[in-house]
């Protein structure tokens, strides 16, 4: 699974998402990869964890201005402050396009399990990913803002040790 | 004749998504219930009858699939069609549900025409 695979398969559904449920039309960033796990200054960040013979996280990132903006056109409501609601929208936004990447990329690389969103919203975090693994990151212009998803994959050295519960956060959060 | 339907999904949004592709749809909606994973659904149906179900898959304490093989066990709500919508999108996970006994298979992002589609007939 190359860099090109997953830019293009985030590509596809991130557009596919954006165009049928919330009515927008998206314009591509340059993609890029890293080596640490996705950590905007301050916003909105959604994680969810694959898992099977290849494992790992994906994340949506944008700000609280964007977060709103997507809820409000999610659920045809205007929404000013974030709540449980707004970020409800955005981990749902995040299993849309990450589940879809996964339904792609599982033609190629098996059957993977996909976990249930974790959203956070905050300032001054970061979050860490356990052992060395880089990030395809893929940025998308919307409007003035950008959002970006992340997106971390390598094969399990045990996949029956990759098997998780659902309900296991995709990786770790440090407030500083 | 108005129909009780039950939107089976964890996230909130998009059950108020789905009550809204209803109308849109032309669902003669009569009362909707909510439920956020498989356990609450079944909880739930004890008490009231619906004409259909609209259920996620990926969901904690009891996942969509689970749910389905429930429903189809239990006289009271074997013959309930129930659509799944979920981004579970792989032809496995399609067939499996199929196999339960899903009436409809419906892949996230979805329009108001996918669900009126998968409703032909149904209701």
């Amino acid at each position: 699974m190359t860099h090109d695979n997953l830019v293009a398969y985030i590509r596809t559904s991130t557009r596919d998402v954006f165009s049928t449920m919330l009515g927008l039309e998206l314009a591509d960033g340059e993609p890029f990869v890293k080596e640490e796990a996705p950590a905007p200054i301050d916003g909105v960040l959604a994680l969810i964890g694959l898992a099977g013979r290849w494992a790992g996280s994906g994340a949506f990132s944008c700000t609280a201005q964007t977060a709103l903006r997507l809820a409000s056109q999610l659920l045809m409501q205007p929404y000013e402050a974030i709540d449980d609601e707004v970020l409800d929208a955005v981990g749902e936004i995040t299993n849309m396009v990450l589940g879809n990447v996964k339904t792609a990329i599982e033609e190629k690389l098996g059957p993977m399990g996909l976990s249930i969103p974790t959203v956070i919203y905050g300032r001054n975090f970061t979050t860490r990913t356990i052992g060395r693994s880089k990030w395809t990151v893929v940025p998308f212009h919307l409007d003035s803002e950008i959002i970006e998803v992340h997106l971390c994959l390598a094969p399990s050295k045990d996949p029956a040790a990759a098997r998780f519960h659902k309900d296991q956060p995709a990786a770790i959060l440090s407030i500083e | 004749m108005p129909v009780d339907v039950m939107i089976v999904d964890d996230s909130a949004a998009i059950r108020k998504i789905l009550q809204r592709v209803l109308l849109q749809a032309d669902v003669p909606l009569g009362k909707v219930i909510e439920a956020g994973d498989g356990v609450e659904a079944l909880e739930k149906l004890k008490t009231v009858k619906v004409g259909l179900i609209l259920s996620d898959i990926n969901m904690p304490n009891m996942d969509g699939l689970a749910l389905l093989g429930a429903l189809k066990a239990q006289d009271a709500t074997r013959d309930v069609p129930v659509i799944m919508v979920t981004t579970e999108g792989s032809s496995s996970r399609v067939m499996e549900a199929v196999n339960l006994g899903a009436s409809g298979y419906v892949r996230k992002p979805f329009t108001a025409e996918q669900i009126k589609e998968k409703l032909a007939g149904l209701i």
